[in-house]
């Protein structure tokens, strides 16, 4: 079982490693990009086989030390 | 005083903060590597600046949920005084006895300069021995020290007084020009800027003695 947890800063909370990319597409010629925001992935590989279970853990993770929760908000994928 | 400094894999103002205790309260305090799960009886503890951990994850992430900072953060809640400058003020955010988090800077640039500072709590055990509160300089160096917290948390910080230095020229976005805050108990506190690094005159000032003169004087 797989895990892949997307971390990302919450909404109105200023990303300026995402504005700067955002200006460096418009310097390439890239129009039409209103917004970027940078996040990052986390996988994992589990050695569980319930997927609630698995859930539950890797939720308890974020919470505990893969996200701060102050400025971040995060996403689970089990696979 | 008593004092000790906690060293971090890839702490690296552990020694400035030695020599500085070692200066102003004529003791060498210990120091304590963090898988130590307790500290020694001591009446000041020092979280050094560096890079923990490579900064692996986020600033202070990983230091924070280390075994010695565990210890740590009960002896706090109990009033033990605990500074954490620079890399120790972000992880003091990351172990929850702090509010809010440091975020990268606004100027997306690593900031290393000496950094004007106003003590806007004249109050607390940190600062109560400085005379002149208007201005005193500090050196930063730092990437990730932009201060963020929620509105609600700002303005509690505010109106509870636990705003404790404030930057004179904002150099990394800060909310409210925040540099340094105490927890509610004011035993607690957290900076960007080192003042360990400004105690003797080839630093290039010596701001930072009172700072430590203030602990030493509250713990009396």
């Amino acid at each position: 079982m797989k895990a892949r947890i997307h971390i990302g800063l919450k909404p109105g909370v200023l990303d300026p490693q995402g504005r700067t990319i955002k200006r460096s597409l418009a310097h390439l010629g890239f129009d039409g990009v209103s917004k970027a925001r940078q996040g990052k992935t986390i996988d994992l590989d589990l050695d569980f086989d319930d997927k609630e279970l698995a859930m539950r853990k890797v939720t308890q993770m974020c919470e505990k030390l893969l996200a701060n929760t102050v400025i971040e908000n995060y996403e689970i994928k089990i696979t | 005083m008593k004092s000790a400094v906690i060293v971090f894999p890839a702490s690296n103002c552990d020694r400035d903060a030695a020599t500085a205790l070692e200066k102003i309260t004529a003791r060498k305090p210990l120091m304590v590597w963090h898988e130590e799960t307790s500290l020694p009886k001591v009446d000041f503890v020092v979280i050094p600046g560096g890079f923990s951990y490579g900064d692996y994850l986020r600033s202070g992430a990983i230091a924070a949920r280390s075994p010695i900072v565990r210890d740590i953060v009960q002896k706090a809640k109990n009033g033990l005084p605990v500074a954490g400058f620079c890399n120790g003020f972000q992880i003091l955010t990351e172990s929850g006895l702090l509010p809010g988090a440091l975020m990268r800077n606004k100027g997306l640039r690593f900031v290393c300069r000496p950094q004007k500072l106003g003590i806007t709590n004249k109050n607390s055990m940190f600062t109560k021995a400085y005379k002149d509160t208007s201005e005193v300089v500090f050196p930063i160096a730092h990437f990730d020290g932009n201060y963020f917290a929620d509105d609600e948390t700002l303005r509690r910080l505010r109106k509870s007084g636990q705003i404790v230095f404030k930057y004179k020229d904002n150099p990394n976005g800060s909310a409210n020009d925040i540099a340094g805050i105490c927890n509610e108990m004011g035993n607690v506190l957290g900076m960007m800027p080192h003042p360990e690094r400004a105690v003797d005159p080839v630093h290039g000032g010596t701001d930072g003695v009172l700072l430590f003169k203030s602990v030493m004087e509250s713990i009396q």
